[in-house]
């Protein structure tokens, strides 16, 4: 997957991600104020297909499932952070949005293009030429971001399981 | 040498607790942290909140079944009393869903559900379990790998009865010396929360270790891990040892096995945090977050307009006992409105024919159902704008029990009912007989 950086700092938390003022709105609404008291354009400038880049404990603070749905609503294709909060990153993985561990991802400037390959554990950024090593998802996680999260994930399997019994 | 590379290769993969419980459930001879493994769940906790009625709808639009109906229990305690409509719906769907599920471990108005699920026999140690509550991990003091989840993932655990981990690291939090008189195991979590903060323990496991948690009760060890999510931690831990086993025998528990269940010398750990039990002086949190802990004295004289004795955190047998022997004889301010929620049903029993309950009622406390109570929000007692709370619950995030404008102090069963009878926070240890 190739698309646009956007690069935020430390300890992005949930309050920033969804603002606890718009919980009650709808998703739809919700995401519209992702991320805007720390870049007011994001969520009117972000396009399908982008990234976000954070540094160290991505996703801080409460268990709110919205805040990796808010992300993944504006169509951001992936996230990658030198380190997530425990619960953010299984909401985002139960979510169907990849979150890729980079040790280097403060390497990656705003608007960089990047082409990133979450299985292997590789992003070329096409803008520098760099390419950063990253920690690969693991096989069961990626098989769970490739049906497009748990609640797909679990409908599959039965199905399957399913037609093995009839 | 064959011999020696084996051994030495045993030595450089000693495990710690965490890992050798994680690797048990993931079917595997060692996990290394940072690993993303499957586990297989030994059991499943659910409450009325978090619970059926949240699992339900979606489990009924996959048309799936519980992957085992003994391995899930249900506990009906943070609607309780079901004081409207809206409560008594909630009440009525867990109710209604466990029958058709078939899940048979449901208590029902029997207590808040971390101190139910221990109380019935259901943990054991070197158990892997999950809990639909963020203090799930209380189970950990039982020497069992316990932590909260969500409802989407709770999903998944219904259904296929796994759940994926990143195996964690260990951060040991080791506590030496003598705990003195009025100083409980509140007090050593607030100051661990204190010098940790919100996310110090990073989602990873802590472990609770030295001569002063093996000095302590279960209770006073349930505490500890209760809280373990106010520092960040997926899980805490406490390996399991002949308190454990005693305790457990009692609740009916066969077939405890201590000496499997214990890190490995030499077990690498993230961080090794040293606190000394015999300097510590009661702790206060003041609002709004645990980590906010300091020495009572900090706080001292802050009039308060409630006391509450309640929550899984703080009002279980042993944290009823820690009030009765300060309320005894004594009786609260008369502008102060003392509650107390009992944690079970079975801690209130044991305390009304000790003598325990009716020490705190003289004292002019009034007597909760045993459910989450004000430390919920939710129910007919919550905080009013601008009161101002001392409390032995978990936390006192804003407008957790009520009003936003509300404020709650934390401290342990001693503090909260030492400051009901002065009428302002106070040093507990001036009122012990
Ligand atoms: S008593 Fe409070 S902390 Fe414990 S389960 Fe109930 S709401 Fe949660």
């Amino acid at each position: 997957m190739s698309g646009t950086s956007w690069v935020f700092g430390d300890n992005v938390d949930t309050d920033v991600l969804a603002p606890g003022k718009y919980m009650k709105s709808g998703i739809e609404e919700l995401a519209r104020h992702c991320l805007e008291s720390v870049l007011p354009n994001f969520a009117a400038d972000v396009r399908p297909g982008d990234f976000v880049v954070g540094g160290r404990n991505f996703g801080a603070g409460s268990s709110r499932e919205q805040a990796p749905e808010a992300l993944r609503h504006l169509g951001v294709a992936a996230l990658v952070a030198v380190s997530y909060a425990g619960l953010f990153y299984r909401n985002a993985i139960n979510l169907g949005l990849p979150a890729i561990v980079c040790a280097n991802a403060g390497r990656i400037r705003a608007g960089d293009r990047l082409n990133v390959d979450p299985e292997a554990g590789r992003i070329e950024n096409l803008s520098t030429g760099e390419s950063l090593d990253c920690e690969p998802i693991p096989p069961h996680l990626a098989q769970l971001l490739r049906d497009g999260g748990l609640m797909p994930h679990l409908e599959k399997r039965l199905a399957r399981e399913r037609g093995i019994r009839s | 040498m064959p011999m020696n590379e084996a051994g030495s290769k045993a030595y450089a993969t000693a495990q710690t607790l965490a890992q050798k419980i994680v690797a048990r459930a993931a079917g595997k001879p060692a996990v290394t942290p940072g690993e993303i493994v499957i586990c297989k769940l030994d059991l499943a906790l659910m409450h009325d909140s978090g619970g059926p009625r949240r699992v339900k709808p979606l489990l009924e639009h996959l048309g799936a079944r519980v992957w085992n109906p003994d391995r899930v229990v249900v506990v009906t305690d943070h609607y309780l009393p079901a004081h409207d409509d809206e409560s008594r719906r909630i009440i009525e769907i867990a109710r209604d869903w466990v029958r058709d599920a078939g899940v048979r471990n449901f208590y029902d108005g029997m207590g808040i559900c971390h101190v139910v699920l221990p109380e019935k026999g259901h943990l054991r140690p070197g158990m892997f379990a999950v809990g639909g509550d963020s203090h799930s991990p209380t189970g950990g003091a039982f020497g069992a790998y316990m932590f909260g989840i969500g409802a989407t993932e709770m999903l998944g655990v219904l259904v296929t009865g796994e759940i994926w981990l990143r195996v964690p690291q260990t951060i040991l939090l080791e506590w030496t010396g003598r705990l003195a008189d009025g100083i409980a195991a509140k007090d050593m979590m607030l100051a661990m929360c204190g010098k940790l903060g919100l996310d110090g323990g990073q989602y990873q496991a802590v472990q609770y270790s030295g001569e002063t948690i093996t000095a302590l009760s279960m209770q006073e060890r349930m505490t500890l891990c209760n809280m373990a999510p106010e520092v960040g931690a997926q899980t805490g831990l406490i390996a399991p040892d002949e308190v454990t086993r005693a305790w457990l025998e009692e609740a009916g528990v066969t077939k405890i096995d201590t000496s499997r269940w214990q890190g490995d010398p030499g077990a690498a750990v993230a961080a090794h945090h040293c606190f000394d039990a015999a300097a510590l002086a009661p702790q206060v949190a003041a609002p709004h977050s645990p980590a906010n802990a300091a020495p009572v004295a900090e706080h001292a004289g802050t009039r308060i307009d409630i006391a509450y004795i309640g929550a899984c955190t703080g009002a279980k047998l042993e944290d009823m006992r820690m009030a009765a022997r300060v309320l005894k004889g004594r009786r609260a301010a008369s502008q102060v409105r003392l509650i107390l929620a009992p944690a079970s049903r079975r801690d209130q029993e044991i305390a009304r024919a000790e003598g325990t309950l009716d020490a705190i009622i003289d004292a002019g406390a009034s007597l909760l159902p045993t459910a989450c109570g004000i430390c919920a929000g939710y129910g007919a007692n919550r905080l009013e704008e601008n009161e101002v709370a001392i409390t032995s619950t978990a936390r006192n995030f804003k407008g957790r029990m009520g009003a936003a404008s509300s404020r709650v102090y934390l401290g342990s069963a001693y503090t909260v009912a030492a400051s009901a009878v002065a009428g302002h926070i106070c040093d507990p240890r001036e009122m012990l007989p």
